[in-house]
């Protein structure tokens, strides 16, 4: 079965350059229009979306994400509100994946089942849950892959040679290296070590492989698309939106062109680089 | 719904991927999933081991001060009319709390493991004190999480963390409590995986935690149990712990949880009461949820955002609570019970004036029930009452909330 993102990433390496994943978090600073800023993505040059699902205590991120997702929640985001703007966003974008980036509780709370039948529904074509480690892959990632659904799971720096197969065992759609062991919008990854662990990955799976955590500019960028398939950037998203806001929270007339600046600019960076 | 009639045993959990039922888990990012893993792995060489029994031991006697002694309320048994009630006095540990139990033995599995660096997170400021201690005791860094609320509400123990060479940090994100530290720690953990070891306070979080802090507060049912069984001839009729992660309980009542005549209470935090929605009783005002780590049950709404636990004692301002409670919960084989901020004012009270001793607002949660409890049962009825925690830390705030004592 192919998804929109086996797709996506199969076009680019066509094209001959790396994937832009932009992650933004769903509902910030409004659920209005955090769906104005990921409709604008694909055209600013994202080319994938993966979309934050707000939760109170996200263990893995730093205060940045932290941080948008209180404003999403403050604003009213739910779960199933965020399944609302892949659905808006799929009535004008039928190409460009979709996935939901997030912790398991609210899912479990939604019930896997029905979640997975509706976020199908709606339109996304892959899951990244933080706190699902191949551990408990009969809680969702199997479900998630029996559905029609990419499970696709972080690497990191931690992940050992002979840890790595397990972690890449069910997993589709890319593989998400982690390229610091911190949190999200923590230091910069080192691309020369970043090479060197994406090559360890790819001795192991014929999986895209993506880079994340502490990619900000289009310099950083082009460094990581060097050595990956996938440039992922998210924390400089949320700090465009967060100084975008009026003192109270609210968006301004430059909220959505903020972010839109700094995704056109990192993809510059990224499809600088030839492959 | 209860199926104890169908168990062998209460005592043979977690099973090998760290599960009570359908509680507990290892609900963890990958960064740290290979540190559980090798902790895992470190902790059953480690309880294999009789050199790591015996240096434990050895520091239970002449450091903390163990065995605590079972105490025979007098008093306070006169004042209910009742069952003849005894405090299991882990106040009197070094460090006035429980908490140092657990400490020793993973401070001493982490100096096995190599590690120099010890990260803990603190709601009453007692497991921080008792990290803070073991740290100094054996030269290692420490660095304390603790909410920002807290840190207000739990000043001597502020100061007494910082004397004892801790550092500590402040937590401003989320509702600047436990939960909120827990998160801090952890983040620091997947920054600082190759020197830190975590020094997690309760029977929470990801396997094998929740076991390995059982295991090491397991200390007060044993006694408890050889001491009744010489003081009395035979094994006690009831126990009651108060319970926020729940790991003084679990210490308190795993030894005897195949015991089926023992009646087995754990007393959470109703804070307002249960109904006004401002409490930190996860079994009786929540629902299974993933936090921390491990399924168990969590105040939420009903998006699966979690709640901010309400409660006038820190220690148990907790929204979740061990998985192995959740799952004796689930079994019946544990009843449990709640206490609101005003009774436990009450009992802190109570047992100042009638025994002279000064709970800590927490096990002053246990005592409500207990006196209720024992009112009417016969007196030939054997409780035992965990007095897990003394109150020194309390007074102030208990006097503001009482609004000052002549």
């Amino acid at each position: 079965m192919t998804t929109r993102i086996d797709t996506r990433f199969a076009e680019l390496k066509a094209e001959g350059r790396a994937a832009l994943v932009t992650f933004y978090m769903g509902g910030d600073p409004d659920p209005e229009t955090s769906l104005k800023v990921i409709k604008a993505l694909p055209k600013a040059g994202a080319d994938l979306i993966e979309i934050g699902m707000a939760f109170t205590d996200p263990m893995a991120d730093g205060p940045t994400i932290q941080a948008a997702g209180l404003r999403a929640l403050s604003k009213g985001i739910t779960l199933e509100k965020t399944l609302g703007i892949v659905s808006d966003f799929r009535k004008d974008d039928e190409k460009t994946p979709i996935i939901l980036m997030g912790y398991f509780n609210p899912i479990f709370i939604y019930g896997v089942e029905k979640f997975l039948v509706d976020a199908k529904a709606a339109g996304v074509d892959g899951l990244i849950v933080v706190d699902c480690p191949p551990e408990e892959d009969d809680e969702l990632c199997k479900p998630a892959l029996k559905a029609g659904l990419n499970f696709i799971r972080l690497a990191t720096p931690t992940t050992d040679e002979k840890r790595l197969p397990k972690v890449l065992q069910n997993t589709s759609g890319f593989v998400y290296y982690v390229s610091i062991a911190g949190i999200t919008g923590a230091a910069r990854p080192d691309p020369q070590k970043v090479g060197a662990s994406v090559a360890r990955i790819k001795s192991h799976t014929n999986l895209p492989v993506a880079v994340g955590f502490g990619v900000r500019t289009a310099a950083d960028a082009a460094e990581i698309a060097k050595v990956a398939d996938g440039v992922v950037v998210g924390s400089a998203l949320v700090d465009a939106v967060r100084h975008s806001l009026h003192a109270d929270g609210r968006p301004t007339e430059l909220t959505v062109g903020s972010v839109v600046a700094i995704v056109e600019d990192i993809a510059k960076g990224v499809r600088s680089v030839k492959k | 719904m209860t199926i104890q009639q169908s168990l062998n045993s209460f005592r043979t959990g977690p099973d090998e991927t760290g599960h009570f039922g359908n509680f507990g888990g290892r609900f963890v990012a990958e960064t740290l999933m290979p540190l559980i893993l090798d902790l895992e792995k470190a902790y059953a060489d480690a309880k294999a081991d009789p050199a790591f029994d015996a240096e434990l031991k050895s520091f239970h006697t002449h450091y903390v001060g163990r065995p605590s002694p079972l105490y025979f309320a007098e008093r306070l048994t006169e004042h209910v009319g009742g069952a003849k009630i005894y405090l299991k006095r882990d106040e009197l540990n070094h460090t006035g709390a429980h908490k140092i139990n657990n400490v020793l033995g993973q401070i001493l599995l982490a100096r096995r493991m190599g590690k120099t660096r010890i990260i803990a997170e603190t709601g009453a400021g007692q497991h921080g004190v008792a990290t803070a201690t073991a740290c100094a005791r054996f030269g290692l860094k420490c660095v304390v999480y603790m909410g920002e609320v807290d840190v207000e509400r739990q000043k001597p123990n502020v100061f007494r963390m910082k004397m004892l060479g801790a550092e500590i940090v402040p937590v401003v994100s989320g509702s600047k409590t436990l939960k909120d530290a827990m998160n801090e720690a952890l983040r620091d953990w997947v920054t600082n995986v190759h020197d830190t070891f975590y020094c997690i306070g309760t029977s929470a979080g990801p396997h094998p935690y929740p076991m390995m802090v059982r295991d090491f507060q397991s200390i007060i049912g044993k006694e408890a149990r050889e001491q009744m069984l010489e003081r009395e001839g035979r094994l006690p009729d009831s126990l009651v712990a108060c319970i926020g992660g729940g790991s003084n309980a679990i210490g308190l009542f795993h030894p005897f949880l195949d015991d089926k005549s023992v009646e087995i209470y754990g007393v959470e935090a109703a804070g307002h009461g249960v109904a006004s929605g401002m409490h930190a009783a996860s079994l009786n005002g929540g629902k299974p949820g993933v936090l921390h780590g491990n399924r168990t049950y969590l105040l939420m709404d009903g998006d699966g955002q979690i709640a901010e636990a309400h409660s006038i004692s820190a220690g148990l301002d907790y929204p979740g609570i061990g998985p192995e409670h959740a799952w004796l919960h689930d079994t019946g084989r544990v009843t449990y019970l709640s206490t609101t901020d005003g009774e436990a004012l009450e009992a802190f009270q109570l047992l100042s004036k009638l025994e002279g001793i000064i709970p800590a607002l927490e096990p002053a949660h246990a005592i409500a029930r207990a006196v209720e409890i024992a009112a009417k049962k016969p007196k030939d009825h054997l409780m035992i009452v965990n007095l897990c925690g003394r109150g020194d830390k309390d007074i102030f705030s208990v006097a503001e909330h009482l609004g000052g004592m002549s």
